[in-house]
């Protein structure tokens, strides 16, 4: 037992030491990237830090006006109007303090805001320059994170945690030494007496880190039990099991109330803490001062002033440890955010400049050879030649590579060798935006974004003003009627609420391809998420957006490509064979194969 | 919200009870403190006679009360801890078992991933808003007020100070919150706009890049932060008001206690200075201490709101009476001749207008295969829905063998009808506590899965040709969600799972689109062999799969249209043929 907690404090120790130097690391990041607004963080800095001293020479004057207020007790007729003098001059030190520190607030919340918006600008530039490769291999959720939580905790801890850092420790330092100043004795009690509560509050923050972490671990249990059966609710349900369920539910549930109530106490404990801190010091002072002040080592308003100086030395210490935690937080977060902002961008292509004008839409494959990790080819050895306007199907097994072709095709992936020409000219030698522009594309999953109707089918092309090309294209795929259904027709916003099946959104994105009108079509599994009658309705729309476009056909269901002037049949990265629907029948190998199964019962 | 309050046990009741005595006696405690500092401010000024002996005994006192109040706030918290984890760990459970009881319908209404939120988050909420209130919502007015009324006690002018402090400190509050509240609510919808900005742009990166989008999703995106970095900037700036006020107030209190204290000493007011000046040192404390519970108070109730919104969105599933109750039936189980039998049946959801099912009348004989096609939203999945009582018919009856099902209780009916769904659900855990979940009832009362059910189940789903390859077989591990099985996997695991329990009427719905042509094959030609004697329903959309079916009906807008043998249909049904042509398009024809 003893032993396993030394391995333990030994891996903390290990831990520890691999984060400090991430830390500066982080911060020197930070900082250097900050540097736009060093102005106003310094002087927000300024202000905080002057604020705390007029605070500190505010309260210093509290001793004179202690000792006439005790003179005017004892009858001095003066006392009153020194007092009000006094009482002027902390009126002063005080407006101006909450004034700078107004100030300096207001300024550190545009650093903030500034700081905040530029980084998602920039994350969100990032991911424009970025292979598509990284998208892949990242799930959304991740960057998605960087982009909100990350960024906030950064620049919220970038200048609220150092405003604060830097006011507490100039109020803590200054409090050092204005109490030294009037007595030294009494600065060692205020200090040694908040040191002790501080060094308590710790000890009980690292015991109590162990709840915490078991609290967080039966939460996160609790969590996914919860997350499990309300989405097998059905199968619970029909199985009758919500017995079981229950039961091993409740048993989750009292070991969570178990971590919960103490670490719940622990945390309730820090409030307590603080003020036994606070009135210790204050009793310390009450104490030690008196016993000064009765042998008349002292005047009574050094012990008045202490007993409000104790506390603004012990405040600040709180502020300080807080604001370290959320340096600490922000250093971790910085670290996903300048990681994003590091990882390797697309090819620079400002040098290609090679426009294809009326393009026909010859396409070649030339010894095509692709792997997305090195060492694991994908695509082999893939040539073949299309002639312009032909109508190409693909099919195979999954992970045959039909979909990686398509992906190189649209220079969403570079070759690792080969080549592919379009109209005799190489993807290499134009731009991605270039080879963007001549395709038209249909995805399995259709994705439409919160906008109008209008403003999804127009996507990027808003120099078509035409009202009558998007009708067209909208009755060519068979939504127009539906468009006229919807409360506000063409103006109507899609977004959860409205209603837009799987089927009818798969039809709104063929008319964004029609409206699009590019020499070259890639429609990858278009019909596989809709049932069989609504496919053909999706098939009729195919068809008419491939007339006199040169078209690749990726589809599950082989009864969709018959008509397709050229199948190619994939497996293993290679074209196994090729040819016309009957050709590839009769023939009997793979194809054939294929297509048999799925009427076979 | 203030019903979830009703939850509290008998015991946690005797336990706030008794806290408020300790907070009522901590409160004392913290405020006899200072009055020993006018005993050593007398002593030491001369005011009164005693030495230093005097002093130290004092301080004594001081150091004893110090320390009593802050165990009283120790055990404060500690009830605190105690009684809001054992509410909330009740409310859970509650909430659980709730939602446990709920059909479909419900857990459509709230969907899943609300009634996720409201279950976890939405009570940690509450938890974290009750510990906070029960150690200070009650103290801050008895501090404030006991505070005041010993300062009224000795000076009307010094108590009118301090509430003047007070009075600042909430009229300032108000005023932020006043001000910022709109715009603090706008911060989440517009985080959330903005994350549905970038998130459009990361699930679509591939059709932004082909249609050159970058920069109209950047202009999207920089508008939304835009807006989002505008209104944080200034609901930032209301806030960085209220510290250094408080910071101020603090400082600013102890000065204007002894300026009027001097006013008041100098004009002659107060009959003995020397007591009054002891008193003044006395305020001065009090005053921070009121300040600072006062302080404490805000912080919390800034948390009511929220803790007020959870509650609620708590007490909405809490009052929600499940649509599909199980009957309280004694009847022995028999299950008679087995045939399943709709009688002028409607379905329509609560709330719409149309019905998604319109007459319905049909009869399926006991261990015949029955299957059901159409388009999607042809209501083929609610019809067979109706069975398990996943829905309950708005209007005629579905009975199993004579008896209505909403006359049987709801471990009776499951036990007779296994119900396998589109998608597989897979539980974390082994695939042996998969496939054996949940409990069976026969005459003899419950009864457990044994292992070689399981297995049977197994080879029957064309499961057991990948389970028998994995090192551990049957107890090999699931993982959440079965994350670790591909879809055509998770499915034949799902279909093993009915299959165990052994009902004697099956309903698959739509369970097969997701497995290839040739597992669908292999495994209706074991289900008919394995499970020869049980009453299959089938609901499809691919004819091969349904194509030697004794029945099938075709449905089309809540309605069947037509039903027979597949021969006959293609004859007789133009849907059907509509159907079938789509799938099975002639040779060179187009």
């Amino acid at each position: 037992m003893e032993e396993n907690e030394l391995e333990q404090v030994k891996e903390e120790t290990v831990v520890e030491n691999a984060k400090k130097p991430s830390f500066f690391v982080a911060w020197k990041k930070i900082i250097r990237y900050s540097r736009p607004w060093y102005v106003p963080t310094a002087f927000s800095f300024i202000f905080a830090a002057i604020a705390a001293i007029l605070l500190l020479l505010g309260t210093s004057r509290i001793e004179d006006m202690v000792d006439y207020i005790f003179a005017g007790v004892l009858g001095d007729p003066g006392a009153h109007t020194r007092v009000v003098e006094i009482g002027i001059v902390l009126a002063i030190f005080y407006g101006s303090m909450l004034v700078l520190n107004f100030i300096s607030q207001f300024l550190i919340a545009g650093v903030v805001g500034g700081i905040g918006i530029t980084l998602r600008r920039r994350i969100s530039h990032k991911v424009n320059k970025l292979p598509l490769g990284y998208f892949d291999k990242t799930p959304v959720g991740d960057t998605l994170s960087r982009v909100t939580n990350d960024t906030d905790t950064i620049s919220q801890a970038m200048s609220f945690a150092i405003v604060q850092f830097v006011a507490a420790v100039t109020q803590a330092l200054g409090a050092i030494v204005f109490m030294f100043i009037m007595n030294w004795l009494l600065a060692v009690v205020a200090i040694v007496t908040s040191f002790i509560g501080f060094a308590l509050t710790g000890i009980i923050m690292t015991k109590s880190q162990k709840h915490f972490d078991k609290q967080q671990e039966d939460l996160a249990k609790v969590n996914s039990h919860i997350e499990e059966y309300y989405t097998g609710h059905t199968v619970v349900r029909t199985c009758n099991a919500s017995k079981q369920v229950s039961g091993e539910f409740d048993e989750l549930n009292k070991e969570l109330y178990n971590s919960n109530w103490k670490s719940g106490f622990f945390s309730g404990l820090m409030m307590p803490i603080m003020m036994f801190m606070a009135q210790i010091g204050f009793v310390a002072i009450c104490i030690v001062g008196g016993v000064l002040v009765f042998n008349g080592t002292i005047g009574f308003g050094v012990m008045a002033t202490f007993m409000i100086f104790v506390r603004l030395f012990t405040w600040p210490l709180a502020d300080i440890a807080e604001s370290l935690q959320h340096m600490q937080r922000a250093a971790a977060a910085s670290t996903r955010v300048f990681d994003f902002l590091a990882e390797e961008e697309m090819e620079d292509e400002s040098n290609l400049t090679a426009n294809l004008e009326n393009v026909k839409g010859q396409v070649e494959f030339t010894n095509v050879q692709f792997g997305y990790k090195d060492g694991v080819p994908v695509i082999n050895n893939f040539s073949v030649s299309i002639p312009a306007g032909s109508k190409v199907a693909i099919v195979g097994p999954t992970g045959a590579g039909k979909t990686t072709l398509v992906n190189l095709l649209m220079k969403f992936y570079k070759v690792s060798g080969g080549d592919i020409k379009i109209d005799g000219v190489s993807i290499n030698d134009l731009s991605r935006e270039s080879v963007a522009r001549l395709f038209g594309m249909v995805l399995q999953d259709t994705w439409l974004f919160e906008g109008t109707v209008r403003e999804n089918l127009l996507y990027n092309n808003a120099h078509i003003v035409d009202h009558e090309v998007l009708k067209d294209a909208t009755k060519a795929a068979g939504i127009h009627h539906f468009i006229k259904t919807l409360p506000k027709g063409y103006e109507t916003i899609l977004d959860e609420k409205t209603s837009v099946s799987a089927g009818e959104r798969q039809l709104l994105t063929i008319a964004r391809a029609m409206v699009k009108n590019a020499p070259l079509l890639i429609l990858d599994e278009a019909t596989s998420s809709v049932d069989t009658r609504t496919e053909i309705l999706i098939q009729e729309a195919m068809d008419k957006l491939t007339i006199n476009h040169t078209s690749f056909i990726i589809a599950h269901r082989l009864s969709t490509i018959k008509n397709a002037d050229i199948i190619l049949v994939m497996n293993h990265g290679d074209i196994v064979e090729s040819g016309r629907h009957e050709e590839l029948l009769d023939k009997g190998g793979f194809y054939a194969d294929l297509y048999n199964s799925q009427f076979a019962s | 919200m203030l019903r979830l309050f009703t939850m509290f046990s008998k015991r946690d009741w005797l336990l706030l009870v008794i806290a408020c005595g300790l907070i009522v006696l901590g409160v004392w405690l913290e405020l006899t403190v200072p009055e020993f500092l006018r005993e050593i401010t007398l002593i030491v000024t001369g005011g009164r006679d005693g030495d230093i002996g005097d002093v130290w005994r004092y301080g004594g006192l001081m150091v004893g009360f110090a320390v009593a109040s802050m165990i009283t706030t120790v055990i404060v918290a500690f009830i605190a801890a105690i009684v809001s984890s054992s509410h909330s760990a009740r409310i859970r459970q509650r909430v659980f078992g709730k939602v446990g009881e709920f059909s479909l319908g419900e857990m459509k209404k709230f969907s899943i991933a609300s009634l996720i939120t409201r279950s976890t988050n939405d009570v940690n909420q509450v938890n974290i808003f009750t510990i906070m209130a029960i150690q200070v919502l009650i103290r801050a007015p008895i501090m404030a007020i006991w505070a005041i009324m010993k300062i009224v006690g000795v000076s009307w002018e010094l108590s009118i100070v301090t509430i003047i402090g007070i009075a600042l400190l909430v009229i300032v509050m108000t005023i932020i919150i006043a001000v910022g509240v709109t715009k603090f609510f706008k911060i989440q919808k517009l985080t959330d706009n903005l994350n549905q900005v970038a998130r459009e742009n990361l699930t679509g990166i591939r059709v932004v890049r082909a249609y050159n989008a970058q920069d109209f999703e950047q202009n999207k995106f920089d508008k939304a932060n835009k807006d989002l970095t505008k209104n944080n900037v200034t609901v930032n700036r209301a806030l960085g008001v209220f510290w250094p006020f408080f910071g101020f107030l603090m400082s600013a209190m102890t000065a204007a206690i002894y300026w009027v204290g001097s006013w008041v000493i100098d004009s002659g007011r107060t009959d003995e200075p020397m007591y009054f000046f002891g008193d003044l040192m006395v305020f001065t404390q009090y005053s921070s201490q009121v300040i600072f519970s006062f302080m404490m108070l805000i912080m919390v109730l800034v948390f009511f709101p929220r803790a007020m919104v959870s509650g609620r969105r708590i007490m909405e599933v809490l009052r929600t009476k499940p649509s599909v109750v199980g009957a309280k039936s004694e009847v022995p189980l028999k299950m008679g001749n087995g045939n399943i039998e709709f009688r002028n049946v409607n379905f329509k959801y609560p709330g719409a207008e149309e019905n998604v099912l319109s007459n319905i009348n049909l009869s399926v004989k006991k261990g015949s295969r029955v299957a059901f096609i159409g388009g999607t939203g042809c209501g083929k999945s609610t019809l067979v829905n109706l069975l398990p009582r996943i829905y309950d018919a708005t209007c005629g009856d579905v009975l199993i063998g004579g008896r209505c099902v909403k006359d049987m209780s709801l471990e009776e009916l499951n036990t007779h009808v296994g119900y396998v769904p589109q998608t597989a659900t897979l539980f974390s855990g082994t695939i042996k506590s998969n496939v054996a979940f949940g409990h069976l009832i026969s005459e003899n009362g419950a009864r457990e899965i044994t292992d070689d059910e399981v297995v049977q189940a197994l080879k029957t789903a064309q499961a057991w040709e990948f389970v028998s390859k994995l090192e551990d077989g049957i107890n090999s591990e699931v993982s959440q969600v079965g994350k670790n099985f591909s879809g055509g996997q998770k499915q034949r695991l799902a279909i093993a799972r009915i299959l165990a329990r052994k009902p004697e009427i099956i309903i698959f719905d739509d369970t097969f689109s997701a497995l290839d042509y040739k597992t669908d094959r292999t495994l209706r030609t074991a289900l008919a062999k394995d499970l020869a004697g049980a009453t299959i329903l089938i609901v499809a959309q691919r004819v091969g799969t349904i194509k030697d079916c004794d029945q099938i009906y075709v449905m089309d807008k809540g309605r069947i249209v037509s039903f027979g043998r597949h021969e006959e249909l293609l004859k007789k049904c133009d849907v059907y043929k509509e159907i079938n042509d789509s799938q099975f398009l002639k040779e060179g024809g187009k």
